[in-house]
């Protein structure tokens, strides 16, 4: 049974309008971790990459593709790193579903731009950042 | 929370990972999240709840500071 219905998919193509370039979703899984959550993250990213010609997935596996998570900074299933031209530093633990959708589908809007909808002084400020800055957001879908 | 993946895109100091909190317990435990979304930087600067562009900045600004 498919995560999105018909007028969720609606929506997401409309937004999907703005897309500007490719997009990779490279998905961290690990059945035996975390089985359901797992498979209902790739089931998500997939029926989402299905409503744009410019995204492309990829389904690694946290216990074999260990150089891969670490270069990533993965340590946690289900993971989704949302890359553009470039990996831009966005990642996901869990199943983004209700508010966290919305972000994800923001995320590969911003990731395909590389153009973040950010004020002048915002900018400015993180240009000149001289050391590295890990933000962790949590959330939850409702 | 968008303001944190545009910051991830707008600098390549900046990693953002949005985390569900119901899925990851331990990770919440740890950073003993009560209410969402909740937001920790550099594990030094924390706050709960959305807050505009420019104060999301300031706790940025603030996590990097040299104590």
């Amino acid at each position: 049974m498919p995560i999105m219905n018909a007028r969720d998919q609606a929506a997401v193509r409309k937004e999907f309008e703005r897309i500007a370039g490719p997009v990779k979703l490279v998905v961290f899984s690990q059945s035996l971790a975390a089985p359901e959550l797992c498979q209902q993250n790739e089931q998500l990213v997939r029926e989402v990459a299905e409503l744009s010609d410019q995204i492309t997935v990829e389904i690694l596996n946290l216990a074999i593709d260990r150089e891969r998570a670490e270069a990533y900074g993965i340590d946690q299933v289900p993971a989704i790193v949302v890359e553009g031209s470039r990996d831009w530093g966005i990642r996901f633990y869990g199943v983004p579903l209700g508010y966290e959708f919305s972000n994800l589908i923001d995320a590969i809007i911003v990731a395909s731009t590389g153009e973040p909808t950010l004020s002048e002084e915002t900018l400015a400020s993180l240009r000149a950042l001289a050391s590295d800055v890990d933000i962790k957001v949590f959330s939850t879908p409702t | 929370m968008r303001l944190a993946q545009h910051m991830s895109v707008a600098s390549d100091r900046v990693r953002s990972t949005v985390i569900e909190a119901n899925e990851f317990p331990e990770l919440s435990r740890a950073y003993q999240v009560m209410g969402v979304p909740k937001v920790v930087i550099n594990d030094r600067v924390q706050f709960e709840g959305a807050v505009p562009e420019h104060d999301f900045l300031g706790a940025v600004l603030q996590a990097v500071e040299t104590p």
